[in-house]
């Protein structure tokens, strides 16, 4: 018992029931080895249908030119690049709770992080869509790249926000990418050394890289995962700095901030904490992963959820504050009119963004409210809605009016193509996430057995007699030898 | 011996605190442990049986100052010497607003060179076929395996894993060299490359 880590058993355990290693590897491996549900088959179909239709409103798009959005003269960015803001923020809670968690070390990410990384895959995945056809002419895409080419050359701008977005992001997918798969292979050499099929062997065993489990190969992988976290924590901040940059460098009223960065990445966190809910919740149950995403992992997802929309409540007082104390009269003028007086064209936006992101959050300062699951998926979604509201009212109530009244342009909706644009990235994600939970272990199994002797619950009550006894010697050589 | 063919006194053990004292005994009798096999990362296993650190985080680091360098030298000369372009009338050597690319190269760089020597060093690729000593290796049991030399007494090898607290003990062949264009040949082990094996 001697390598038995004490853990306090007023932590609540992460592991319910009673769990052995082998048990642990049945329950998270075994919903890959059986055929999918109803259930399953019914979302994958459609998001399947979602995916196809957002390919045709592509196709559309990419055929007959970007006019077949509503852009206009002065909402030039509009559905599409709010759509891209909000799901590259999604994706951060992802790296957050794989990398910064693991940094932190908190043990509670061990139940939630793989389902969470593939998430941000996904979710960088679908982000990299908007402004890739919102290029309009998608076939120069290329050109964004700095390659040594036959047009001078002519090299690209390094000094544009644009431009660092293209390596933020493709950085970040790669990195992401790499973290994610190098965690599996350990899993799916579980997966391979289970298999009865020879064509599962075969497939997970290409997957699995070969992984026996050696010693010095864990040596090993415990120090790329904590290098890559290391690494990833700063770029998962980077990240969406850069995304505000696109906003913060310009000087157009209501983007031209020095607070974004910070709000941007906060609200990121936010917003992606609040989806790795709505799937959590989804997945314990269609999986029957309960033991392993405990009440205790959601309150505690809850708990980052109120601490960041609270960071975003204070940027958007802050910057509503500046905007009136900064006394530039465009600046001022793009608050008070367009977004704060509700009964202007878009003030139903900002305020509806206003309830979702900053009074809604605060529910959660109740533990009972904390810990209830409907009400937790609900939140989810409400949060889901009003971050996107934000990156709405961020790009369209800064443009639909400029400089010169007569240049206003006229109340802005978006087309059938544009909506379906957006649906088309969500059937690329929930596609992907299907295929995710059927082929691949949703928990990371090995991270599971190592924190199991210490917090699981049947090992935890073990702890009872090492407790009574430190609590002993405590008295006898701390209570008794002071009198 | 011919072709990378050891032959391997295997030993399982179901619970790594049982495993610990084994591995010590093991050493302390002065069999040679070849691995240890385990289904997730037992902190201080490495320590008990005398491997030494692993440098991956020092290559990490060497990439990714390799990142940054290349991120600076090329846009700096980009933008200075092969067409430096006016952009607003701005210093053309516009440093602060390279730091953006310059760190997600570093990152990209070293993330990558990091995976890719983890990969070289552990072996690990599509298609390599390994010896996998036992297949709950990977679920629920803790594989040793001690590789026989010329002088080894198996009997007395299996004898002393079964008082060390094995529940499963066997005999195995196997070719356990590395593989990368050498799979065949007579080659120094890894087991013999890394010190303290």
């Amino acid at each position: 018992m001697s390598l038995l880590k004490y853990e306090s058993q007023i932590r609540e355990p992460l592991v319910d029931g009673n769990k052995d290693y082998h048990q642990v590897t049945e329950d998270i491996i075994r919903p890959i080895e059986m055929k999918p549900s109803r259930l399953w088959y019914i979302g994958f179909y459609i998001s399947v249908a979602l995916l196809l239709f957002g390919v045709y409103s592509v196709y559309r798009e990419v055929t007959y030119g970007i006019g077949q959005w509503n852009l206009n003269k002065t909402i030039g960015w509009g559905w599409d690049i709010t759509n891209f803001v909000w799901w590259v923020g999604i994706g951060h809670a992802g790296t957050l709770i794989s990398a910064i968690l693991l940094l932190f070390r908190q043990g509670w990410r061990t139940g939630v992080n793989r389902a969470a990384e593939a998430m941000t895959i996904f979710a960088v995945m679908c982000a990299g869509q908007f402004p890739i056809w919102h290029m309009g002419r998608v076939w120069m895409a290329f050109f964004v790249l700095p390659y040594p080419n036959s047009r001078g050359p002519l090299w690209v701008n390094f000094n544009s926000p644009l431009l660092w977005d293209v390596f933020a992001i493709s950085t970040y997918f790669t990195v992401s990418l790499l973290f994610w798969y190098s965690g599996l292979l350990p899993d799916l050499a579980t997966v391979r050394d289970r298999a009865k099929t020879k064509l599962r062997k075969l497939l997970y065993g290409v997957a699995s890289f070969g992984w026996t489990g050696s010693t010095k190969h864990w040596q090993r992988h415990e120090s790329l995962s904590l290098v890559l976290a290391g690494l990833s924590t700063p770029l998962v901040l980077s990240v969406h700095t850069i995304v505000s940059f696109d906003f913060a460098t310009s000087i157009v009223p209501g983007w031209h901030t020095t607070i974004f960065p910070p709000y941007f990445v906060a609200g990121a966190i936010f917003s992606g904490f609040a989806m790795v809910q709505t799937l959590m919740i989804i997945l314990r149950k269609v999986f029957g992963l309960q033991d392993y995403i405990t009440l205790g992992h959601i309150e505690a997802m809850n708990k980052v959820i109120v601490l960041t929309g609270s960071i975003v409540g204070i940027a958007y007082i802050t910057e509503l504050f500046i905007a009136w104390y900064g006394q530039n009269p465009y600046e001022w003028y793009a608050f008070k009119e367009n977004r704060a007086n509700l009964f202007s064209p878009y003030g139903w936006s900002y305020w509806l963004m206003m309830f979702c992101n900053v009074v809604s959050p605060q529910m959660f300062w109740f533990k009972k409210l904390r810990r209830n699951i409907a009400f937790t998926f609900f939140m989810s979604i409400i949060v889901n809605i009003g971050m996107w509201y934000e990156r709405f009212v961020i790009i369209v109530t800064s443009t639909y009016r400029d400089y010169l009244p007569s240049s206003w342009s006229t109340y802005y909706s978006p087309s059938i193509w544009e909506i379906g644009f957006y649906l088309g990235t969500f059937g690329l994600f929930f596609t992907c996430f299907f295929l995710f939970s059927k082929y691949f272990p949703v928990i990371a199994v090995a991270e599971i057995k190592a924190v199991l002797k210490t917090s699981g619950e049947n090992y935890k009550h073990k702890m009872t007699d090492i407790e009574k006894a430190d609590a002993e010697k405590f008295y006898i050589e701390e209570v008794e030898h002071a009198h | 011996m011919a072709g990378g063919i050891k032959k391997f006194v295997v030993g399982c053990f179901e619970d790594e605190a049982v495993l610990f004292p084994a591995v010590k005994n093991v050493r302390r009798a002065g069999y040679k442990i070849h691995d240890v096999y385990t289904p997730f990362p037992v902190h201080g296993l490495d320590h008990a049986m005398g491997l030494r650190e692993t440098s991956l985080h020092t290559a990490g680091f060497i990439y990714g100052i390799t990142g940054t360098t290349t991120a600076l030298t090329c846009i700096s000369w980009i933008f200075t010497k092969d067409w430096p372009l006016n952009i607003g009338g701005k210093p053309h050597f516009a440093l602060p607003a390279w730091i953006p690319i310059t760190f997600e190269l570093t990152v990209l760089f070293a993330a990558v060179g990091m995976v890719l020597t983890f990969c070289y060093l552990c072996q690990l690729s599509p298609f390599v076929k390994k010896h996998h000593f036992h297949p709950r290796a990977t679920d629920d049991l803790f594989v040793m395996a001690i590789e026989c030399t010329e002088k080894t007494n198996e009997a007395e090898v299996t004898a002393f894993l079964e008082k060390a607290g094995a529940i499963e003990i066997n005999t195995q062949n196997a070719e356990t060299g590395w593989w990368i264009g050498r799979y065949d040949k007579v080659q120094k082990l890894y087991a013999e490359t890394e010190k303290g094996y």
